[in-house]
């Protein structure tokens, strides 16, 4: 960015910004040793004295606001999120990571291990993995309530190695849904109750239906999201015999009940040659560059000219802006009200769904605001 | 607690035979007399939190 002397500046044409703090207002400037103009100018009446408004209105939210899908596959989505401040982006962030909702692996019923892989680290393996189970049709299992079909789902699982068999490895493939709870019987304290024999034995949940009767679960609605992850490994004579109960958590209260594997954005860069950069120079840009942003191009009469062909690939680096006068020649900025936001689902819903349940979680949050206020 | 413990079987360090023993007994493998025994797991259901 040149400076201009104030006293060698053009009148400002009233209403209008010159181009100078324009830019300063919508780029992030990344120089060769530390970025500036980084943050966003909030306070309304910032720009008055050049008679521009920059207080935040909703109408021009609503038409500069602007979603563009970049990839969508089954678990990633890669989207640009335009108009939007950082402070929005960010809340959309972290309310993925913490606190949109899944279905992970709670309790662990053990009724035998006999495996190298001690029992609380097996129960913290199962944890992990991946349910393929909506949440939203779940409610959460608070300390005092029983398990129901409404808020847990079982699984079990049980093998074993016959002595003189070969090791075997326990794969996630072996759980198996139990769509009507628990199959361990409480022990209870009073012989009594075992007379009564036509009531059904209680077990560690009380469903009082099936899970595959409901009609929000079809049969293949729950399962797991892999079939092939490693739980233990079990030796001739090795047994496991366990029930692993799942229910509706948080991110915020453990990692495994986070939906995504991350989420994140970037801003969008820009690359900008200040001046024509030629020939040599053109060929030593284009090398400088690990990612290749720069192409060359022929102007004719054997000139060839540096261009600018994928700034979206940039990493700011800074590579281009390293050594002699690159500095001058090369301008990096970044657009600050444009995110390049990245959604790896784990697996419980598609990514894009998870956008709008995260979006779901911030107008609940905002409508909580307004109630304790009013 | 129970009405009817359950027997409790040691496996022998030895040649891994199962024995039940009740008290009084002499702790030998009924199989090969060897007298270490190590108490078995027993079915009783543990709980673990899975995090």
């Amino acid at each position: 960015m040149p400076t201009v002397s104030p006293l060698e500046m053009d009148d400002v044409p009233m209403g209008q910004l010159p181009p100078h703090i324009q830019l300063q207002r919508t780029r992030v400037f990344c120089a060769s040793d530390a970025p500036t103009q980084t943050e966003n100018i909030q306070y309304s009446g910032a720009y008055a004295s050049m008679g521009v408004d920059n207080s935040f209105r909703l109408d021009d939210f609503v038409k500069n606001f602007r979603v563009e899908v970049v990839r969508l596959d089954e678990d990633d989505i890669e989207f640009d999120m335009i108009g939007i401040d950082a402070a929005l982006a960010n809340a959309f962030r972290r309310i993925l990571i913490a606190e949109v909702p899944t279905m992970a692996i709670e309790k662990v019923l053990f009724a035998n291990n006999t495996s190298v892989i001690p029992d609380e680290v097996l129960a913290h393996r199962l944890g992990l993995i991946p349910i393929k189970a909506d949440p939203r049709l779940f409610e959460y299992m608070s300390e005092n309530d029983t398990p129901n079909e409404k808020n847990t789902i079982v699984f079990k699982l049980h093998v074993q190695c016959k002595r003189g068999d070969p090791r075997i490895t326990v794969k996630s493939d072996q759980l198996e849904w139990l769509p009507n709870g628990s199959e361990f019987q409480l022990v209870t304290d009073n012989s009594t109750s075992n007379s009564n024999s036509n009531s059904k034995p209680k077990t560690y949940t009380s469903f009082s239906r099936s899970q595959t009767s409901l009609p929000e679960f079809s049969e293949d609605s729950i399962a797991l999201k892999h079939n092939d992850i490693t739980i233990a490994k079990l030796g001739p004579g090795q047994e496991i015999e366990l029930e692993a109960h799942a229910v509706k958590g948080v991110g915020k209260t453990h990692a495994k009940w986070s939906p995504v594997a991350t989420a994140w954005y970037r801003m969008l860069p820009e690359v900008v040659l200040l001046e024509n950069v030629e020939d040599e120079k053109a060929e030593e840009l284009v090398k400088k560059c690990p990612v290749n942003v720069f192409d060359i191009e022929d102007v004719g009469e054997g000139k060839r000219r540096a261009t600018v062909a994928r700034p979206r690939a940039c990493t700011l680096c800074r590579e281009c802006i390293r050594g002699d006068d690159w500095e001058n020649r090369v301008a990096l900025r970044r657009v600050k009200n444009h995110f390049i936001f990245t959604i790896e689902s784990s697996g419980a819903l598609p990514p894009e769904v998870l956008f709008t349940e995260a979006v779901k979680v911030l107008e609940s949050k905002c409508e909580q605001v307004i109630s304790d206020l009013s | 607690m129970d009405s009817q413990p359950e027997p409790v079987s040691y496996i022998c360090g030895d040649c891994g035979m199962e024995n039940t023993l009740k008290p009084g007994d002499v702790i030998q493998c009924r199989e090969c007399g060897y007298r270490i025994l190590y108490k078995k797991r027993t079915r009783r259901i543990v709980q673990y939190e899975a995090r």
